[in-house]
């Protein structure tokens, strides 16, 4: 009788806390179809139809002057548009984060609005400031100087973009160590900028990190703002997405499956990036466990 | 923190008082003519629509995938997890490109859906596929921390108490998920609202049928329509204020249920 009513209550409880396997089944075939369909399909397709035609097909597409000048533009634009947005984001986490001051929140707020802006209502901003019909217009031209249908407004438009990826990963991370540590630094005499390259800096070091990965994927990444201000002059303006499109839109199959070679340089970047990404992750697991293993063996050496 | 104030307001208080200023200087009358052209009327229409349903079926399967990476175990786990983030990670362009190509008639997906009367590439619902794939994270990424803190105490007690696991799933489950489901709906919704580079690639582009409102600014400034442009931007942009007002709205009112 008593054997009965454990083994009742054993099946109840197990009911209580999981779904039957048939449920629980049912809902991993369902996100695994959803994400091999919506997810891992069209990324093996951009590698399959980019080697459609061939090693030496898919190397001659990425020979090809324009795409590597499309290449080379990539390159410098993030080049120049991450490294200013770790410094604006190191100075503006810094700032919301270790002081008080009115209007916090509202400089929050700012920092996020890039995400909330459509990217080519941003790019539009631009080509107003500094386009031919814009404010600075003619001054810009009577000094010949060029931003929009340029490098300069190429740059521009993607650090707007691109803004708030380090601030945001970095905030967070500094609220959470708080500000002991450097009062501490401070007091034993360091002056601030050995408290923020010898404190601060490596407390941060891994959501730094994190958000210069985000940061650089969507800044080689972007198409929206630079599709408005750059142009579009093959060989001197276009990045490697605005090079993508192009070739799709050019004639034959040969355009094409060049289109998926470029989109593919693009691809092994997103790739990297959430290879990085894990890393991280997962060595920041490791640093929460070791360190939650190292709080008991800490205080039974004290006992 | 000068430098911070300073960096902010070059980089974005500038361009954004600049359009602002713009604005200002247009008549009322000129800009609610500009702002709401039959063409533009279309635009929001489908932008919004498409946004929506591709927002609702990532509230669907997103809320699966969520509910599966936090409760199961099973292999290939990690991937699958690693896997969510590709449509932040991968460009927006690349993602159109391998979208269209697809779901064009040849392609791998195409090639069974288009005689069967799915018409995936060059479509509106080609539109609603790009834009699915773009905001497909934001469900998943805010749901998922919730669903792993969840207390397993109160399904046990629902369970001991006599519930079904059906019934704890609706009555106890979810009405605590839901606001955090909002959020991630909105989010989704906002980032599917501004989208432009994928949905050029699989979309036919073609006025008052598959054109986005994005696309119309951008092709009103390749017109050097400038005003016309800005009065369809202002309108994008007072919508994704509301959307973010909202979801601040929604994520204070969750905090309060769940403390």
């Amino acid at each position: 009788m008593a054997g009965i009513v454990t083994k009742k209550q054993k099946a109840k409880s197990q009911r209580g806390s999981e779904e039957s396997p048939i449920a629980k089944w049912t809902l991993i075939t369902i996100a695994l179809l959803f994400v091999s369909v919506f997810l891992l399909l069209p990324l093996v397709n951009v590698f399959y139809q980019a080697l459609s035609r061939g090693v030496s097909a898919y190397l001659d597409a990425l020979k090809d002057p324009d795409s590597m000048s499309a290449i080379k533009l990539t390159l410098l634009v993030a080049a120049i548009s991450v490294p200013l947005n770790v410094v604006f984001g190191l100075a503006a986490a810094w700032t919301i984060a270790k002081f008080e001051f009115p209007g916090k929140a509202l400089l929050i707020t700012i920092i996020d609005l890039p995400f909330a802006i459509s990217p080519v209502v941003a790019g539009l901003m631009f080509v107003l400031l500094f386009g031919r019909q814009g404010y600075l217009g003619e001054w810009l031209d009577a000094k010949d100087i060029k931003i929009i249908f340029a490098v300069p407004g190429i740059v521009m438009a993607t650090t707007f973009i691109t803004f708030p990826f380090v601030a945001r990963e970095l905030i967070p991370v500094m609220q959470a160590t708080g500000t002991e540590q450097e009062q501490a630094a401070l007091t034993l005499g360091a002056s601030g900028w050995q408290t923020f390259w010898h404190v601060t800096l490596p407390s941060v070091k891994w959501g730094l990190l994190y958000g210069i990965i985000l940061c650089n994927a969507r800044a080689m990444g972007e198409f929206g703002a630079v599709s408005v201000v750059s142009g579009h002059i093959t060989g001197q303006t276009d990045t490697l997405p605005l090079r993508v499109e192009k070739l799709y839109h050019g004639s034959g199959a040969a355009s094409a499956s060049a289109a998926f070679a470029v989109a593919s340089l693009l691809a092994i970047l997103a790739l990297l990036t959430l290879c990085i990404k894990s890393a991280l992750e997962w060595k920041a697991e490791r640093d929460f466990e070791r360190a939650q293993q190292a709080v008991p063996d800490h205080s039974d050496s004290h006992a | 923190m000068g430098f911070t104030l300073f960096y902010l307001g070059l980089m974005v208080l500038i361009p954004i008082g600049g359009m602002v200023l713009k604005v200002v200087h247009m008549t009322w009358a000129d800009f609610w003519r500009y702002t709401t052209t039959r063409r533009a009327m279309h635009a929001y229409e489908l932008t919004i629509g498409a946004s929506l349903a591709a927002a609702a079926i990532n509230a669907v399967f997103g809320s699966i995938l969520a509910w599966v990476l936090a409760r199961y175990h099973f292999p290939g786990k990690r991937f699958v997890d690693a896997l969510v983030d590709i449509p932040f990670a991968l460009p927006t362009a690349v993602a159109g490109l391998t979208l269209a190509n697809l779901f064009a008639p040849n392609g791998w997906l195409g090639k069974f859906l288009t005689p069967l009367g799915i018409v995936g590439a060059y479509s509106q619902l080609g539109i609603v596929i790009a834009l699915t794939f773009v905001s497909l994270p934001f469900v998943v990424r805010t749901l998922q921390p919730v669903i792993e803190n969840l207390e397993r105490e109160t399904e046990e007690a629902a369970a001991t108490l006599g519930a079904g696991r059906l019934r704890t799933f609706f009555f106890v489950i979810a009405p605590g998920l839901f606001p955090t489901l909002l959020t991630g709906f909105a989010l989704s919704f906002a980032r599917a609202i501004g989208e432009f580079g994928s949905v050029i690639f699989i979309s036919s582009n073609i006025q008052y049928k598959t054109e986005i409102a994005p696309l119309l600014i951008f092709s009103l400034l390749e017109e050097f329509e400038y005003n016309a442009a800005m009065g369809v931007a202002v309108a994008l942009l007072v919508i994704s204020f509301l959307l973010l007002g909202s979801i601040n709205l929604i994520e204070r009112w969750a905090n309060r249920f769940q403390t």
